[in-house]
């Protein structure tokens, strides 16, 4: 059985060449010997796929399903799933049941597709390795030495190993294109307000944004197409009608103009360069104009970042304080003693790292200096790529410094955020952008971020599709995961 | 005790006041905020703070806060306002902060005429009035070891109006939160309740010696939950400055809590205690944008104030100053004066005002009835009011039949008729009634000739006896006075 691909996969379910629960039997078979040595896993929901593969059979059977109905798919353990644990990787809600679901969740819930499991991460999203979850870091399928990326590490690995064939993410500086990246599968951020984060447990408000992992390009565009959609519940999500992101699927490319920012390809190692470009070249041969643009102010996204992630991370981890749920000390003293110690234990050394960076740039006499810097920063790079937009209709950029990196290699937190380097910045404008793979440069996955304009998923989505028309990277599999 | 400051030293006072507003749900989610509801019956996963929620504006609170703007002349409602948090650890604000308005609150620079205590007008100006969330409730008192949280209040919208330090003494804060409160409850917008803690007042206090224009440092009395608090609280924190002062100590910048059983104030903490609040954007909030037209619709909504009524009353329809107080600061009693005297005809609004204050007051308290629940419709009043002006009855006779009215559908003329208490205004009639008296008492007749004006009252007392009221007394007079 060829399990290529969303349409793939529905045709073989619609016409009964395979039943929902055959399906799914082939992607936990799989679990059973790769899962736990990847540690993409923190919690299997069999109970809750029992129920979606039932009712998402009883769609098929009476012809009201869609494409997605009884597709496998994986949620990033910090969306909130209805009675299900949902841990964001952290001891502090290590035991929390979610008493909802998220609305993206919901969304694909109600197209009848079937949860096989929560993905490890993070703690809080906060990472670029995956080295910060309470339960484990997750283990890259192409050398389980090196790192997957994160902070969805655990979504971008088990695509990878073909434990499941879409895995929600969510990324606030870069958390889906990175691990794709270094995993070797496409990912994609829409833009800032497409997703709904009713139920995406918040890290960085202003920033934080559901998106997807999969294989192709092509699914990436039918989940997210399911997925995004304005939600009353959330009062920052984009006020637009929802989009068929296929729309410009099997457009040609010729005669759109692809920005590309030199001053960037130039920070990268030699042969990662030569990867990139052979792709960049690809998009040309494929009829695409590029044209060379500047982002003079992108060079200080990082810092920026840094302060107003870690500003709005400080207050919205406020809420974990031990008394309703969550990670409780045991014999407090008082009050004080109640939140220091309950924090102190629930939290990792990343989250508190950042929550006390965020406490400090926020704090009286140092606001100016640094958090509104930062906004001034962040509303300058938008202008930036604004600016650029004028002349491209799209941006082609790498979107690691380098491959997947081993573990432990970054012991100090500032070179770990510079991993962010080539992401963060369309994160502050709120762009869409996604990572597709273009290649191995030392048996690694290397991919290239794609950056749209506002609300233009559906471009950036045919770019990608476009070059997975002509090209196979995106269904390279590491050794030992083949089907 | 003297409540009297020393003249050497100036008060400066200044109120925040916080207004719960009366709409039936919450701030940022669609809970009910009704008063008294079992212990966090009416919570949702808000305000609970669940992880994953988000907060969504509730739009008729911005409605009311406009027409709290609009009511005190406000130069500014803010076309664009925004919602910044305010972080601080405490079990009953769950999240951690509460959202409220720092930078660009809804209203600002209002106005409100109160009287000093010389009783001359004097201008409190209002520096803002901004919309804000309430926090829940601690109980330390109800378990031995533990203290409860009630999370039902938390999230109820407030409005909190903050005064420029206007007020020189006690009565005049007094004065300035009662309109204040006049204002509120005549807009609808809060209910008023001192006692469930929807209108709630802190005070900043200062002295300084009298004629210097440089403030002192000042205290914060929190939390005063009655307009009799307020004075007594102030009263005693002017003297205690004062003490503290004139025995060569300086007051420190500290927050103190009014205990109304020990009648004292006490320190809670010091401006080195207080907590540095990291305000910032809250980026789960968009700001509240609005246009003219938007704010000129809320317009339709302001009724008269009772500043406004006073002058309609004394100067239109020349009300003693007095009476027009009375009924303009009693809404209902108001509400009831207005709609009747659009009925009358040859009655005056004086004639009213006077009934009303009156025969028609007396009469609600023998019932114990209000102004909204009584059974004497506009219709029948007027009607009443109407007979007395064409003098077919007496003022006497007018409260009779009042009383008589109650609770029935008759009409004034049909009670006059069918009592027959028309006033006798034959001159015959009226004429041989005299001549009889006078025949009965010659005497007395004798020495109201000789020009005993004690005789002439007893005459006419003799008539309106003998008429059960009902006579004329103007045509008594002229009657005895030919005898």
């Amino acid at each position: 059985m060829n399990l290529h691909g969303i349409k793939q996969i529905s045709a073989a379910l619609h016409s009964k060449d395979i039943s929902v629960q055959e399906l799914h039997d082939i992607y936990t078979n799989r679990h059973a010997i790769h899962a736990e040595q990847l540690n993409c896993f923190i919690n299997t929901t069999p109970e809750l796929a029992k129920k979606q593969i039932k009712s998402s059979q009883a769609l098929i059977d009476s012809n009201q399903a869609n494409i997605l109905t009884g597709i496998p798919i994986v949620h990033k353990d910090l969306f909130c799933t209805k009675d299900i644990k949902t841990t964001c990787a952290s001891h502090m809600l290590e035991n929390f049941v979610a008493p909802y679901d998220a609305t993206i969740v919901e969304n694909l819930n109600q197209a009848g597709m079937v949860t096989l499991a929560k993905a490890n991460m993070d703690e809080f999203a906060m990472g670029s390795s995956n080295e910060n979850s309470y339960f484990g870091a997750v283990k890259n399928p192409w050398d389980h030495n090196r790192v997957p990326g994160g902070s969805s590490g655990g979504s971008a690995a088990l695509v990878a190993a073909g434990l499941s064939p879409i895995a929600t993410g969510s990324d606030t500086g870069g958390s889906i294109r990175q691990p794709a990246a270094l995993c070797g599968v496409t990912g994609i951020k829409p833009t800032y307000g497409r997703a709904s984060r009713y139920g995406m447990v918040a890290f960085a408000s202003s920033l934080d944004q559901a998106g997807v992992f999969a294989r192709s390009a092509e699914d990436c565009t039918l989940i997210l197409s399911q997925m995004c959609g304005f939600d009353p519940k959330d009062s920052t999500s984009a006020q637009v009608d929802n989009e068929n992101f296929a729309i410009n699927q099997n457009q040609s490319i010729k005669g759109l103009k692809v920005g590309v920012i030199s001053e960037w390809m130039d920070l990268l190692p030699e042969n990662i360069k030569l990867t990139t470009q052979q792709a960049i070249n690809k998009l040309k041969d494929l009829g695409a104009e590029l044209v060379e643009i500047e982002l003079p102010t992108a060079h200080l996204a990082v810092s920026a970042y840094y302060v107003i992630a870690s500003a709005e991370c400080s207050s919205n981890l406020s809420r974990f304080d031990g008394i309703r749920y969550g990670q409780q000390c045991s014999n407090p003293k008082d009050l004080n003693d109640l939140y220091v110690r309950s924090r102190t234990e629930g939290f990792g050394e990343e989250v508190k790292r950042r929550i006390m960076v965020g406490t400090w740039a926020l704090s009286a006499g140092f606001y100016d200096a640094y958090y509104r810097k930062a906004q001034k920063i962040r509303r300058l790079i938008s202008e930036d790529f604004k600016n650029a937009f004028k002349n491209v209709d799209c941006i082609a950029s790498p979107v690691s410094p380098e491959i997947a990196f081993e573990f432990n290699a970054k012991k100090d937190p500032v070179s770990m955020y510079q991993a962010d380097v080539f992401t963060i910045p369309s994160s502050l404008a709120g762009l869409p952008c996604m990572s597709m793979p273009i290649g191995l440069v030392d048996n690694l996955p290397v991919g290239l971020q794609l950056i749209g304009k506002n609300l233009s998923e559906s471009t950036i989505l045919n770019v990608a599709h476009q070059y997975q028309q002509d090209t196979n990277f995106h269904n390279l599999v590491a050794e030992g995961y083949h089907e | 005790m003297n409540n009297q400051p020393s003249t050497k030293w100036e008060t400066v006072i200044g109120l925040e006041i916080h207004t719960q507003l009366k709409t039936k749900s919450k701030l940022f989610a669609a809970t009910n905020t009704a008063y008294g509801a079992s212990p966090n019956s009416q919570v949702s996963f808000l305000e609970a703070a669940i992880p994953g929620t988000l907060p969504v504006f509730n739009e008729k609170v911005l409605r009311y806060a406009i027409r709290f703007g609009l009511a005190v002349g406000a130069k500014v409602i803010a076309k664009e306002s925004t919602f910044d948090r305010k972080n601080y650890f405490y079990p009953d604000s769950p999240k951690g902060y509460q959202i409220t308005q720092l930078n660009h609150p809804i209203v600002e620079h209002g106005i409100l005429v109160i009287k000093d205590d010389k009783g001359n007008d004097k201008t409190i100006r209002i520096n803002r009035a901004h919309i804000e969330e309430d926090a829940g409730k601690s109980v330390h008192d109800k378990y031995a070891e533990y203290s409860g949280i009630d999370l039902n209040r938390c999230g109820t919208p407030l409005i909190e109006i903050v005064s420029e330090p206007d007020m020189s003494s006690a009565k005049e804060a007094v004065a300035y939160m009662k309109e204040i409160h006049t204002i509120v409850t005549h807009l609808g917008i809060c209910d008023g309740n001192l006692q469930e803690g929807s209108f709630r007042c802190d005070a900043n206090v200062s002295i300084r010696p009298v004629g210097q224009t440089e403030l002192g440092t000042r205290t914060e009395l929190k939390n005063i939950n009655s307009f009799r608090f307020v004075e007594k609280a102030i009263n005693l924190e002017v003297k205690r400055q004062i003490k503290l002062i004139e025995s060569g100590g300086n007051v420190i910048q500290e927050t103190r809590l009014y205990d109304a059983d020990k009648n004292e104030t006490r320190s809670m903490r010091s401006k080195e205690e207080a907590n540095d609040y990291r305000y910032f954007p809250d980026p789960d909030l968009l700001p509240v944008v609005i246009d003219q037209a938007y704010i000129d619709n809320e317009k339709q909504y302001i009724p008269e104030f009772p500043v406004e009524k006073i002058a309609r009353y004394t100067q239109e329809l020349a009300l003693k100053s007095d009476d027009a107080n009375i009924i303009a600061n009693d809404k209902p009693l108001s509400d009831y004066f207005d709609s009747l005297i659009l009925l009358l005809k040859k009655a005056k609004a004086t004639t009213a005002a006077n009934m009303l204050l009156g025969e028609f007051s007396a009469l609600l308290k023998s019932k114990e009835a209000s102004v909204q629940d009584n059974n004497i419709t506009i219709e029948q009043f007027s009607g009443l009011l109407e007979s007395l002006a064409e003098n077919k009855i007496s003022h006497k006779i007018a409260k009779v039949v009042l009383e008589k009215m109650w609770g029935t559908n008759y009409s004034a003329t049909s009670v006059i008729e069918k009592e027959g208490l028309a006033q006798v205004s034959d001159s015959g009639e009226l004429e041989s009634i005299v001549k009889e008296i006078i025949n009965n008492n010659q005497s007395q007749f004798t020495a109201y000739k000789k020009g005993d004006m004690k005789m002439f009252n007893f005459f006419v007392g003799q008539v309106m006896k003998q008429t059960k009221g009902r006579a004329n007394p103007a045509q008594v007079k002229s009657i005895l006075e030919k005898s």
